[in-house]
């Protein structure tokens, strides 16, 4: 048989000249899978261009949140329409406030909500249970029990409850929402920490003498990431309708604060002055966000949990 | 299955004790008292009132004739705002509204949200499951405070087919919008837990061998299939009780139906401290004796639980 002894030398340079096979990190794999996703691609983009607006909407605004039109005032049904020319570009609230200003406001406060009440969760939920998993026995029952317990309390009362004992202030929403919102992260950490801990990594780590403390912060932890970070993403907008049913009520954010919930209510009051745009605008981004919030969880759990199909 | 149980309720007791606690040591640590005003009362009146209420008394005694008072008469005490009314006077008033249509919500959440989340999963990929898979996904966007303007919007002020508000005693228009309002967000994911969990159930060993020993389809849905396909939807039960009951906190301030929930905030904002934790320790309690129920059910139906 002819053998091309050209081509085979051309084969043995050219294996040569490659470089080592590029590894796949999980990483990569995960993003490259999540970029696949075309709902959550899209979540992606629109929840970027939400948060472009709430960090530079108020340059364009052409007035503040907390100025009063008085030319449109009292006649907010036929002058404060939306409308490009006198600057409200989302129209004026009942008080003559621009409407755009205060969504753009809104947004801020929910948003800052929806991440700092997930993030207390992380930290705490992800901590109390890793410690509660690893430790096990006794401890881990007891610590348990408490989740137990602190879940079957009605907990939107009891915040209302802490929100009228200690006044209403954004701090002490994220107080209140910080107490509850750990509950279910802690869960799943022990859960997936029960998994990790027999595994020869964190077996090799106790046999050289690490103190669990350190286990669980440098071996436990980071291998949770990655279902905590998809459940954390699932949490932001439990924590934005937490605190817009609040503020919904009256009860969260105090004026000149605003927030999705209470931008909701005052469009709910007034709908029927015909001044729909007030309920329009900021339940619109209300709804986009939670949205892009859920698909982006569902592409992140899909890209980083490949078994779970 | 006895032993059971007895553990179970051995956790709820000192849930709702310490939940009884926990809102008494909170409104005892509220600024100013109930008897506080702009006028302010002379303290021989204000020592007469405070020995009239209780209120001069060390906090563990309070806290002990208070529960007492609970067990041995349901008596949740006199609301501070109100001087002729208890607070077992404003929740036997409006405990009977929530109830009426927060059962009638669960129901239909149940109810519909199963129905649609089996025929979903039996004619998978067909129009009836996208239309479920897509009315699941927009209802988990649109909770009872941006479905409740919705309708009213709708129904209300643009058809004028139905009344936006009151109660009227039940009547049945009245109860239309509330009941969607509270319940589209629950029928959501009571569908989607459904379909899937029934997905599941389908691609078993043992619907397969079911199905190839040839038993009619009716007989492999109902009496192989839909018991274990049910079991995730019922572990929902607890949580979507718990959600519907804060749910209707917004179904009666929007809707002025009158339940607990418009006293409940209406308290709130007149900081009236007794309605508040009577409504709290009710609503705690119903919680917890739901949960225990559902638990004890569960572990009833499903085989592969250990007591």
């Amino acid at each position: 048989m002819m053998v091309d002894v050209q081509k085979m030398e051309q084969l043995a340079d050219n294996l040569a000249a490659q470089d080592e096979v590029q590894g796949r990190s999980l990483f990569a794999d995960a993003r490259r899978r999540f970029l696949k996703n075309k709902a959550a691609l899209v979540s992606l983009i629109i929840l970027i261009g939400v948060l472009a607006f709430s960090t530079f909407g108020h340059l364009i605004a052409a007035w503040s949140n907390e100025e009063i039109d008085w030319g449109v005032l009292g006649q907010i049904a036929e002058l404060g329409a939306p409308s490009i020319e006198n600057g409200h570009y989302f129209g004026a609230d009942e008080l003559g406030r621009d409407l755009f200003a205060r969504v753009v406001q809104g947004t801020q406060i929910s948003l800052m909500v929806g991440v700092i009440g997930a993030l207390i969760a992380v930290v705490v939920g992800t901590l109390y249970g890793a410690i509660a998993g690893y430790t096990g026995g006794k401890v881990d029952n007891v610590m348990m029990r408490i989740v137990d317990i602190l879940q079957s309390i009605p907990y939107m009362f009891v915040l209302i409850l802490l929100l009228v004992v200690f006044g209403r202030s954004i701090f002490m929403l994220f107080v209140g929402i910080g107490l509850i919102s750990w509950l279910d992260m802690s869960r799943i950490a022990r859960g997936q920490t029960l998994t990790l801990k027999n595994k020869e990594f964190v077996e090799a780590a106790i046999a050289t003498g690490v103190k669990p403390i350190t286990i669980i912060l440098r071996h436990i932890v980071p291998n949770l990431l990655g279902v905590v970070v998809v459940y954390a993403t699932l949490l932001v907008p439990q924590m934005i309708l937490t605190e817009s049913f609040i503020s919904f009520l009256g009860l969260g954010v105090q004026e000149p604060n605003t927030s999705w919930g209470a931008l909701i209510a005052e469009g709910a009051g007034t709908m029927q002055y015909g001044t729909l745009w007030q309920l329009a605008f900021p339940m619109f981004f209300f709804i986009i966000t939670l949205f892009s919030f859920f698909f982006i969880g569902d592409g992140l759990r899909d890209a980083l949990d490949p078994k779970d199909r | 299955m006895l032993s059971y149980i007895l553990r179970r309720v051995a956790i709820a007791i000192p849930t709702l004790l310490l939940l009884i606690v926990i809102s008494f040591l909170l409104m005892h640590a509220a600024p100013g008292g109930p008897f506080t005003s702009e006028r302010p009362l002379p303290p021989a009146v204000l020592a007469n009132i405070e020995a009239k209420y209780g209120l001069n008394n060390p906090i563990y005694v309070q806290i002990i004739n208070y529960i007492g008072g609970i067990i041995t008469e349901f008596d949740f005490g006199p609301s501070f705002k109100y001087k002729d009314r208890s607070v077992n006077d404003i929740i036997a008033n409006g405990f009977p509204v929530t109830l009426t249509y927060g059962f009638l919500s669960f129901a239909v959440a149940v109810l519909v949200g199963g129905a649609l989340g089996i025929a979903a999963a039996l004619k998978q990929n067909s129009w009836l499951d996208y239309f479920a898979v897509g009315v699941s996904i927009g209802a988990q966007v649109l909770p009872n405070f941006v479905m409740a303007p919705i309708l009213v919007l709708t129904f209300t002020l643009w058809l004028g087919w139905l009344p936006g508000g009151g109660w009227n005693d039940g009547q049945w228009n009245h109860l239309i919008l509330p009941v969607i309002a509270l319940s589209t967000s629950y029928m959501a994911s009571v569908a989607r837990l459904t379909r899937s969990s029934m997905l599941e159930v389908l691609h078993t060993n043992f619907i397969r061998t079911a199905m190839a020993k040839g038993l009619p389809y009716r007989v492999i849905i109902f009496k192989h299939a839909l018991k274990p396909a049910l079991l995730p939807v019922m572990s929902y039960l607890g949580p979507a009780f718990v959600s519907m009951i804060t749910g209707s906190v917004i179904i009666d301030m929007y809707f002025s139906t009158g339940g607990i929930g418009q006293f409940y905030v209406n308290s709130a904002l007149n900081r009236d401290y007794a309605v508040m934790m009577g409504i709290t320790i009710l609503v705690g309690g119903l919680t917890i004796l739901f949960n225990l129920i559902v638990d004890i059910l569960y572990a009833w139906v499903d085989p592969k639980i250990r007591y």
